[in-house]
This record gives structure tokens, C-alpha cells and sequence, in this order.
């Protein structure tokens, strides 16, 4: 027991604290470090950035089969995007979550009924699995992965996975709170670092091409 | 359309891979790439690095991929894989014969067509990892030896095939005596200061096909422009030392180029039927230079056309009537949104239309573009091989008459016409409206 | 430079030819050249199939035809040529007089600053040279590019081809084959490129752009590179009266200006060619990009604040050298921009500034609407022509030479420049 409360008070008390630092100083210093380059060596880019074409391609690749690839692969499109959304919006709206916040800081926001959090929560899971099956079976994907993808889906599906087991105490509950915690400590810590930093520079790549095929190239990019 | 048999892929023996990669060190490699990748690529080549999830949604959009049978290594991400990829996997301790082999994939099985771009969820432009990987081989000399002989000619003439100054404006004056049998009075005024229009084209027309000129020639008199064509270097907008990564090259072309319609004072320049001069003069050589946009107003002959025709200036007698296909080349379709343009100008002066699928941004590429011709006769089966999907896509018009607005691309599909056995001839826009355009004598 | 202080600035109008009246008499008639003291007009004229002449005030130069003719150009002395053909051959015609030498082809003929001396590129059975006053290079060579004639007159030179160029040969291409002729002699070095070239004053030294291999570039004065080597190098210039070589560099990934090999600016540019001497020789000027998309001028490395998007060409120097003027172009729409500033009105094409003899005013043909006229200090004439030349001030800068067609008229007109700015 006592091992299991330290355990807790480390991921619930300092290594949070740490996993916020690295995770927003991670990605603002991700970010800087880009514009830096930008401003350093690709000054030209801003003379190029159009913010209605930015708009023109972001509105079309965030809109299920708004884009021709994305209706060339329908079980792709469904899978990605109900992925996507469950993983950043459950985590948010969890009435766990932000009970702890509450309580923590005193404030609050709406939640997702439990039912539906449980229902995402499989979603995201369904999807870690959908895309491990993809990299293992399709030949273009398996191609392209290298192991740092297979840890990478591990990594993202761990906190769903042991968050759904802790709220239906399945196996050891103790044990599964402090590893769910413990593995969305790990993810958020991710994100700067590796693949997952797509969260951070997708905006940024995309709104860039989309800006050249638009203003420049006078062509679509979808 | 026949399906040939023999598929195999053939030994290529490229003497300017091979002498160029004896003569590497790993120290010039490991150099050279530290040079390029830390001295030379910024933010977007760490983001696309950094972003890439490895999805494989990238594959689809890649004739060669398609062509070879959905082979992975041929997916815009699998030829980052195997060069870029492994570069920063190895932390730019590769060897010799790595080198040669990026510079095969990169020049030979990468067509920088972009089509990737338009696939890829955050919009990754494979085609400039591409060229950093071309860039990288020609600072270590090895790129294949006819782009680079191909670069060479342009640097020595500023024209792509070697043709010397004399032949280039005695070849113009040749095609204005011939014109004038079909319009006694017709001129191709050179050098004519304050010109409305500059006309350019690249060095195969004089070379190969001064009938294009000539074509050209009896378009600008009809119409009534107010036109000059240079006799002085710079006449040419082709641009292969864009596409061997010779970037300083290119500038220097794209230099000569604008220069001279500054000295001839014109206001705007028409460029001939060429999808890539019209990249490098529109996109990227002005870009190399400092210019946010070409300095001058430069547009592609499919506009040119589609001007004539929409004021009036050019009249259609009949119109063209063997059934027709449309090829969109990249370059002005996803490069400059000419591809409905050049729709409007078919159905002005042809009969019978029939489009292929995919078609306009969405177009497969011709597999000669991006210097890929160019890099000569080891490539070719090769070229032809790795682009069955447009051989099929051709062949399913049933068209007898491919058009093309392009030399690359009418290089590209008389190649795939010819091996595929496919019954249709390429033919370039002014050819068929030379044809059936009102003549003044006629007017 | 023909003496304009000969020229007839006492009459106010004169009609020299009636251009419409010459349509009648030829087949086609030519774009129009003008003398430079405007006393002349001359085009090239069809007579009958394949049969060409040139037109002077209504007269055709001589009684045989040409078979073919181009490029008529007055030199700065005001004399008249144009490339011509007669069975076969080519060559040079200077009022109407052809050059004794003959060619296969000829082409790209250079004046010299006082038009004493013309010089061409020719070709005679595959071989290449150049020719000036009617004198060829006695050794020819197997191709020749970028042509330079010294600013006296008294020198040609040209990059040539020193060695057989198999099809293909990319290897012994990277070993060298070109390099620079000195008036017909080749320079002890080979290399691997040699571009745009200069003469000092006196024709004795002689700089050109060169490519030591794929990637290393600098000047080779005499056929001596640089000790340094750029990323680029444009065209280089000489110290005005000195053996000192100015030129444009490209060196940790930003133009610069760099004498003799070594950096001379210390500010470095996006983009920076066309670097010019003022007439005392003591400032530099060169149109820059001081960032991505912006064009300007700098003068002694001090861009001007004023830039603009697309394009600064066509600089000068006024001749007291306090003044640089060059025309900009934003948007299709060009206008001038003198010592960094620019001017309100814009045209659809402006020309080469041109200062007046104190420096004091500043005027250049402009082109609006298909009509033409002169802008002067910032202001549009209110006349409108269908075609000008280039003004010219009068010697005391109190009148401008304007050459003009008018209803297919081409008059000589002295104007004042207080009538023109009034």
C-alpha cells in the first residue's frame, strides 16, 4: 500500500508538474525553434503565406471526405478522424479530469456524460489497434515503420487503455490509476519530442502548402 | 493497349553516376551533406521530417508507386525512406554507392510532380525532399550524365542543347522565310525594343521542332501582336539545372532570362508550350534570384490562347475534327491552374473532347518531367515501365489525338505511346490551331 | 559620343519625314530608329519578296537590295547600321557602305561609348570570332559567348572554346574547355566557365566572371583568378582610371560587393548586380534586394529605405555624381526613383533616366495607354505622342531634344524644359 501511495503522490504530484513543464515548454521551444529557422534561413515563406488559402486547405482537410484521398480511403477517414477527435476532446471533458482540476484550481467546465467517455474511450483504443493492424498488414505502411511507430501507438493508447480498465476496475485498480496517469504523463511528454509533434506543426505545414497551391499555383491541394 | 511482356527491369549503367561516385570520399560525403542539410534546409525541412507519421496515405498519388505494382519502396514516402531517411538514420555517414542510388531515386524515380502534396493530410512536399536529395548529389558530382551534360550546355550557351547564337537567330529568320509562303508580310520582329510581348521557348524548338516557331509565327501575325522574339541569350526559359540541383545555375539562367525582356522593354512575356521553363521562370528561378513573383508578367501559351480566342483576335475556320485527348502537364495545371483554360481553348477549337481520369490538379504525371527525360536513354524503359497507369488512363479515351502543352510531356507519351502500342498521336495546342484558324488572307 | 553642343537646338520644329508616305512606297515598313540628334529617322523596308532596304528620311540608302537585313541601329556618332545579307553572306553596313569582310553569320554588334568603334560576333565555316571595324580575329574558335567591347574602342573580347567537346563529355567539360579571348588571344588558363566580361580604360586588363568547377565561382583578371572563391559572382567593373576589379559576390549566403577578392561592403543582400561607378569615381552603386521580394539601390553599401516589389533597373549617375536615378516597377507599373525617392506617377513602361548636364533635372521617356511622352523631375508632360525617343538636354539644360511621331509624322522638336514642366 504505501509503495502504491508514494507511487501516486510522485505521478500525481511532481511528475505532473514536470510533465506540464515538458509538455508546454517542450512544444513552445518546438515551435520557436521552427520560426526560428524560418526567420534565419526560409525568411521568403512569409511573403507567400496567404491566410484565405490557409484557411481554403485547413477547412478542407479537417472535414471527413472533404478531400479527395480522404474519399479514396473511407475506412482510413472514419478511423483517423473519430480517433483524432475522441483523443484530444475525452481527455478535456472527462468528468474525472475535470473534477481534479476543480479541485486542484477552482475551475470548471462542461462534461461528457460517462457513458460516452467510456464509448470514446474505446474509439481511441479501436483506433490504436486499427492503425497497428494498418502498419502490420498494408504493404506501403509496413514499408514505411519503423519501430519508433509501433512504440509511438503503444505509447498513445496506454492511457486509454488503462483508463478504461481503472473505471471498470478491471484487474488491479490502484495499479491501473497510477499507470494511467503515469502513461498520459509519458504522452503529453511525448508530444514535443517525437511523431506526435504532428500535433504542433501539421498547422503549420499544411497552411503553408495550402497557401502556395492557392496564391501562387492557383490550384487546389486536396 | 498492350500489355508488353518483357518487364524486367534493366542493368542501367550511367557513366555520370559511376565516375562521379569514384571519385567521392567519405569525408567530401559526410561534409557535403552536413553542408547541405545544416547550411541549406530550414523549417520545412525539419517540419516535414518531423511530421511525417509514416501513414502511407502519401502512396496513391504516385504514378511510379502505381505503375510498379504498388511497390513501397516507390511511394513518395518510401523514396524519402530510402534516401533522406536513411541519411538521418545513418547521421550522414553513408557511402559512395549509397549516393549513386539516392541520385537514381531521386532524379530518375521522382518526377517532382507534387501530386504528393495534394495527398498528403499535412501537406508534405516530398518533391522538395527530392530536390535536396539532387542538391546533395550534384555538389558531390554525381547526377546522371545527360541532365548534367544537359546543365552543362546551359551554362556554356544558356540554352539547353548546345545550340550556338548564330544557329538560334538564323533558325528564326529561317522559320519567317517559311512563313512567309502562308503570310507574305509576316515577321518575327528581333530585338524590338518596347514590344508589347516577349516570346520565348526553349532550346528543342530550334533544335528539333522550329515548325512550333513557325506556328508561333503565323498565331502573333494573325492576332496582330506587337511582338519581339531575342536574338541574344536568355531566349531560352528551359531550365534543367533547376532540376539537377544546381541551384546557382539556375539563377543565373532565370538572370539572363528577365534581364534580357528588361533590355527589350517589354511588358509581358508568352512562354511556348513548356511545362517545366515555365515552373522555373514562374516559380522557382525568380525565387532563387530575390523576386517574390517573376518581375514581368510571364504567362504560358495556354493563356496566350485563351486570350486570343476569348477577344476575338484569333478566329476558328473549322473546327479540328479527329477526336481529342487532353494530358494536363503538372507544371501548368497543379503549377499554375491552367488546366481549365486549357479545357476552354480545346472545346474552341476542336470537335470532339474526351477527357481522361484522373484529370487536372488530380493528372498523373507524363514520368518525363522533373529532368527525368533528360537523364537519357539508361532511363528509359525504365521511364515507360514506371508509368502503366498513364498508359491506361491514355488508352482508355480512345482519342486519336493526344494534346499536350508540353514538350516534356510529349516526350514522356510518345514514349509510353510507342512501347504500349497505343494508336494516337501527341500534338502540341498551336499545332492544331495553325491549323484551323482564320488566316488573314482568308479574313 | 557625338558632341551635342553641333546639334541644332536654334529651331523649334522641324517635320524630317513623313512615315505614312513610305508605307505607300515599300511592301512593310520597319520599326523606326532616329539619330541621336534627331535629325534622322531610318527603317528597314521590304521591297519585294526577299528583297530588303533601309529607308532614311524617305530615301532608301542605296540602289541594290538586300537580301535580308536586321538589327539597324544609329552608334552613338550617329551613324546607321544594320546587319545585312547579300548572296549568302553576311556582314556589317554602316550608311549603306558594306564592310569588306564577310561572314557566314554576324551578329550582336557593340558600339563603343563614342560610336567610333563597332564590333560583331561572326561565324565563317563553323568557326567563331569577332570583328571590329571591319577587322576579324585572325585565330577563330570553335564557339564564343558573352562578347565585350573595351569602353575606348580599342579591344574585343568574348569567351571561346579552346578544345574539341565530345557529345556528352560531362568529364572533360568539369576540366575546363572556355576561356576568355583577348582581342583574338586566349588567355594561358582554362575553365570550366567564363561569363560576362570588363575592360579597364585603357583595354589592358581584362576581368570576367569565371566557374572553377561545378560550384566554385570568382573573377579572373587577365586569366588570373581571384584568390577567394564565391557561392556566385555577377559581372565585374573596374575601378574607374585603376587596375582594381569591383564585383558582386555571394558569400555566406548573401550578396555582397568585393574589389579584388576581398569584401569591400560590409552589409550583405538578397540579391545584388549592376553595381556602377559614379563618374568620379568615388561611390559605388548597386541595385540590391535588401530582403526577400524588395528591390532598391545602395550606394556605398547604404540601401535606400524606399524599396519596391518587382524590379529596379536601367541606374545612372548624374554626372556630378551626387544623384543615382533608375527606373522601378511595382505591380506592372513602372515609375522612377531618384536618390531614393519615387515618383508619383506611374506608366505602363518608363526608360533609361537621363540627368541634365548640371545634374539638376532628371527626365525619361514614359509610356502610358499606347501613348508616349516625357516625365521631368516627377512630373508628366501633358503632351501625349505616339511614339518618343529617349530626351536629350540641351547643352546649358535649358531645352529638351524630343523626337516624336505625330500622326505618322516624325518631327524634331526643341523644347523648353520650362514649357514642358510649366
Amino acid at each position: 500500500m504505501n509503495n502504491f501511495n508514494t507511487l501516486y503522490n510522485l505521478v500525481t504530484g511532481p511528475l505532473v508538474w514536470l510533465t506540464f513543464l515538458v509538455f508546454i515548454g517542450g512544444s513552445v521551444y518546438k515551435i520557436r525553434q521552427l520560426f526560428s529557422l524560418v526567420n534565419n534561413k526560409e525568411k521568403f515563406i512569409y511573403s507567400y503565406m496567404s491566410l484565405k488559402f490557409s484557411l481554403r486547405s485547413l477547412a478542407h482537410w479537417v472535414v471527413p471526405f472533404a478531400t479527395v484521398n480522404w474519399r479514396k480511403h473511407p475506412v482510413m477517414t472514419v478511423m483517423t478522424f473519430l480517433f483524432h477527435f475522441c483523443l484530444v476532446l475525452m481527455p478535456l471533458f472527462l468528468t474525472a479530469h475535470v473534477t481534479i482540476i476543480h479541485e486542484a484550481w477552482g475551475i470548471r467546465w462542461v462534461t461528457l456524460p460517462d457513458g460516452i467517455a467510456d464509448t470514446m474511450t474505446m474509439i481511441v483504443i479501436a483506433g490504436a489497434l486499427f492503425f497497428l493492424i494498418r502498419r502490420f498488414t498494408l504493404r506501403e505502411v509496413r514499408y514505411l515503420s519503423v519501430a519508433s511507430d509501433y512504440v509511438l501507438v503503444a505509447i498513445v493508447a496506454a492511457p486509454f487503455v488503462t483508463g478504461f480498465l481503472a473505471y471498470h476496475h478491471i484487474l488491479n485498480y490502484q495499479l491501473m490509476l497510477i499507470l494511467h496517469i503515469l502513461s498520459g504523463e509519458i504522452m503529453l511528454m511525448a508530444i514535443p519530442f517525437t511523431r506526435f509533434s504532428h500535433m504542433l506543426y501539421a498547422i503549420f505545414t499544411r497552411t503553408y502548402i495550402g497557401s502556395e497551391f492557392g496564391s501562387v499555383r492557383h490550384a487546389r491541394d486536396w | 493497349m498492350t500489355n508488353p511482356s518483357e518487364n524486367k527491369k534493366p542493368m542501367v549503367l550511367d557513366e555520370g553516376l559511376e565516375k562521379g561516385a569514384a571519385k567521392l570520399t567519405q569525408d567530401r560525403i559526410e561534409k557535403t551533406i552536413k553542408q547541405v542539410l545544416e547550411g541549406e534546409t530550414g523549417a520545412r525541412f525539419k517540419a516535414y521530417v518531423e511530421t511525417c507519421v509514416h501513414c502511407g496515405l502519401c502512396s496513391d498519388a504516385c504514378h511510379v508507386y502505381l505503375s510498379l505494382d504498388r511497390d513501397p519502396k516507390y511511394s513518395p514516402a518510401g523514396k524519402v525512406k530510402r534516401t533522406i531517411g536513411e541519411i538521418i538514420k545513418r547521421n550522414g555517414k553513408v557511402d559512395a554507392q549509397f549516393i549513386k542510388e539516392a541520385s537514381v531515386v531521386a532524379s530518375t524515380e521522382c518526377n517532382l510532380c507534387k501530386r504528393c502534396a495534394m495527398y498528403c493530410p499535412f501537406g508534405i512536399d516530398t518533391a522538395y525532399m527530392m530536390l535536396i536529395v539532387r542538391r546533395i548529389c550534384h555538389k558531390l558530382g554525381v547526377t546522371p550524365l545527360y541532365i548534367q551534360d544537359t546543365a552543362h550546355s546551359h551554362a556554356a550557351t544558356m540554352n539547353q542543347m548546345w545550340v550556338k547564337e548564330d544557329e538560334w537567330i538564323d533558325t528564326l529568320q529561317w522559320q519567317e522565310e517559311d512563313a512567309r509562303e502562308e503570310i507574305p508580310n509576316l515577321r518575327i520582329p528581333l530585338d524590338k525594343v518596347g514590344a508589347d510581348i516577349m516570346y520565348s521557348v526553349i532550346a528543342p524548338e530550334p533544335k528539333f521542332q522550329p515548325h512550333l516557331i513557325y506556328d508561333m509565327a503565323i498565331i502573333m501575325n494573325t492576332a496582330g501582336i506587337n511582338w519581339t522574339m531575342p536574338s541574344e541569350p536568355g531566349w531560352d526559359n528551359s531550365d534543367m539545372a533547376m532540376f539537377t540541383g544546381d541551384n546557382e545555375l539556375c539563377a543565373r539562367l532565370k538572370k539572363e532570362h528577365f534581364d534580357l525582356a528588361a533590355r527589350l522593354k517589354v511588358k509581358k512575356i508568352v512562354m511556348g508550350e513548356c511545362g517545366h521553363a515555365f515552373r522555373s521562370v514562374y516559380d522557382v528561378g525568380n525565387r532563387m534570384l530575390g523576386w517574390r513573383m517573376h518581375p514581368f508578367n510571364t504567362i504560358h501559351a495556354i493563356e496566350f490562347y485563351y486570350d486570343l480566342l476569348k477577344t476575338g483576335k484569333i478566329k476558328i475556320r473549322e473546327k479540328y475534327k479527329k477526336s481529342v485527348t487532353l494530358h494536363d502537364p503538372c507544371n501548368v495545371s497543379r503549377g499554375r491552374g491552367l488546366h481549365d483554360k486549357a479545357r476552354w481553348v480545346i472545346n474552341q477549337i476542336c470537335e470532339d473532347f474526351t477527357e481522361m481520369y484522373p484529370n487536372r490538379e488530380h493528372n498523373y504525371c507524363c514520368n518525363a518531367g522533373g529532368g527525368v527525360v533528360n537523364c537519357g536513354p539508361p532511363y528509359k524503359i525504365k521511364r515507360v515501365t514506371s508509368n502503366r497507369v498513364k498508359a491506361e488512363q491514355v488508352a482508355k479515351t480512345g482519342a486519336e489525338i493526344l494534346i499536350t502543352p508540353c514538350h516534356n510531356c510529349h516526350s514522356g507519351m510518345d514514349d509510353i505511346l510507342a512501347y504500349y502500342n497505343i494508336e494516337m498521336h501527341t500534338k502540341f495546342i498551336c499545332e492544331i490551331i495553325n491549323e484551323v484558324m482564320v488566316k488573314p488572307e482568308e479574313a | 559620343m557625338a558632341d551635342s553642343a553641333n546639334w541644332d537646338w536654334g529651331t523649334g520644329e522641324k517635320l524630317i519625314s513623313d512615315l505614312d508616305e513610305w508605307k505607300s512606297s515599300f511592301n512593310w515598313v520597319e520599326e523606326p530608329y532616329v539619330s541621336p540628334d534627331g535629325e534622322q529617322i531610318a527603317s528597314i523596308v521590304n521591297v519585294d519578296e526577299a528583297e530588303f532596304n533601309v529607308c532614311v528620311n524617305g530615301e532608301v540608302w542605296r540602289e541594290d537590295i538586300y537580301d535580308k537585313a536586321w538589327h539597324l541601329r544609329y552608334t552613338p556618332d550617329g551613324r546607321l547600321t544594320a546587319l545585312v545579307n547579300e548572296n549568302d553572306e553576311w556582314t556589317v553596313a554602316v550608311d549603306g557602305e558594306s564592310w569588306e569582310n564577310t561572314f557566314d553569320y554576324a551578329w550582336n554588334p557593340i558600339f563603343s561609348k563614342d560610336g567610333g568603334t563597332i564590333a560583331v560576333s561572326f561565324q565563317k565555316d563553323g568557326e567563331y570570332g569577332m570583328a571590329r571595324n571591319d577587322a576579324p580575329w585572325e585565330e577563330l574558335f570553335a564557339n564564343l559567348n558573352c562578347p565585350e567591347l573595351s569602353p575606348d574602342g580599342t579591344k574585343t573580347a568574348a569567351t571561346v572554346q579552346i578544345e574539341d567537346l565530345g557529345s556528352a563529355d560531362i568529364f572533360k567539360f568539369q576540366d575546363g574547355v572556355f576561356t576568355a579571348a583577348d582581342d583574338g588571344t586566349p588567355w594561358d588558363s582554362k575553365f570550366v566557365n567564363v561569363w560576362w566580361k570588363s575592360f579597364n580604360h585603357d583595354g589592358s586588363k581584362l576581368a570576367a566572371e569565371i566557374r572553377l568547377n561545378l560550384y566554385d565561382y570568382t573573377i579572373a583578371v587577365n586569366g588570373e583568378p581571384w584568390a577567394k572563391t564565391f557561392a556566385s559572382v555577377w559581372k565585374p567593373i573596374f575601378r574607374p582610371g585603376t587596375d582594381s576589379v569591383v564585383a558582386p559576390v555571394k558569400a555566406a549566403g548573401k550578396w555582397t560587393i568585393a574589389e579584388d577578392g576581398n569584401i569591400i561592403w560590409d552589409k550583405g543582400f538578397v540579391q545584388l548586380w549592376q553595381q556602377m561607378f559614379s563618374p568620379d569615381g568615388k561611390k559605388i552603386a548597386a541595385i540590391v534586394a535588401p530582403s526577400f521580394g524588395r528591390w532598391t539601390v545602395a550606394v556605398d553599401g547604404i540601401a535606400w529605405s524606399a524599396t519596391i516589389g518587382d524590379m529596379i533597373t536601367e541606374m545612372v549617375f548624374s554626372p556630378d555624381s551626387s544623384k543615382v536615378a533608375a527606373i522601378a516597377l511595382e505591380d506592372e507599373k513602372w515609375t522612377l526613383i531618384v536618390n531614393g525617392s519615387l515618383w508619383q506617377d506611374t506608366y505602363d513602361m518608363a526608360y533609361q533616366p537621363v540627368f541634365s548636364p548640371d545634374s539638376q533635372m532628371v527626365a525619361a521617356k514614359v509610356e502610358k495607354n499606347k501613348k508616349f511622352t516625357f516625365a521631368i523631375n516627377g512630373k508628366t508632360w501633358n503632351q501625349k505622342f505616339d511614339y518618343v525617343w529617349d530626351p536629350v538636354f540641351s547643352p546649358d539644360g535649358k531645352n529638351i531634344l524630343a523626337r516624336t511621331v505625330e500622326d505618322g509624322k516624325y518631327y524634331r522638336r526643341v523644347i523648353p524644359v520650362n514649357e514642358m514642366i510649366g
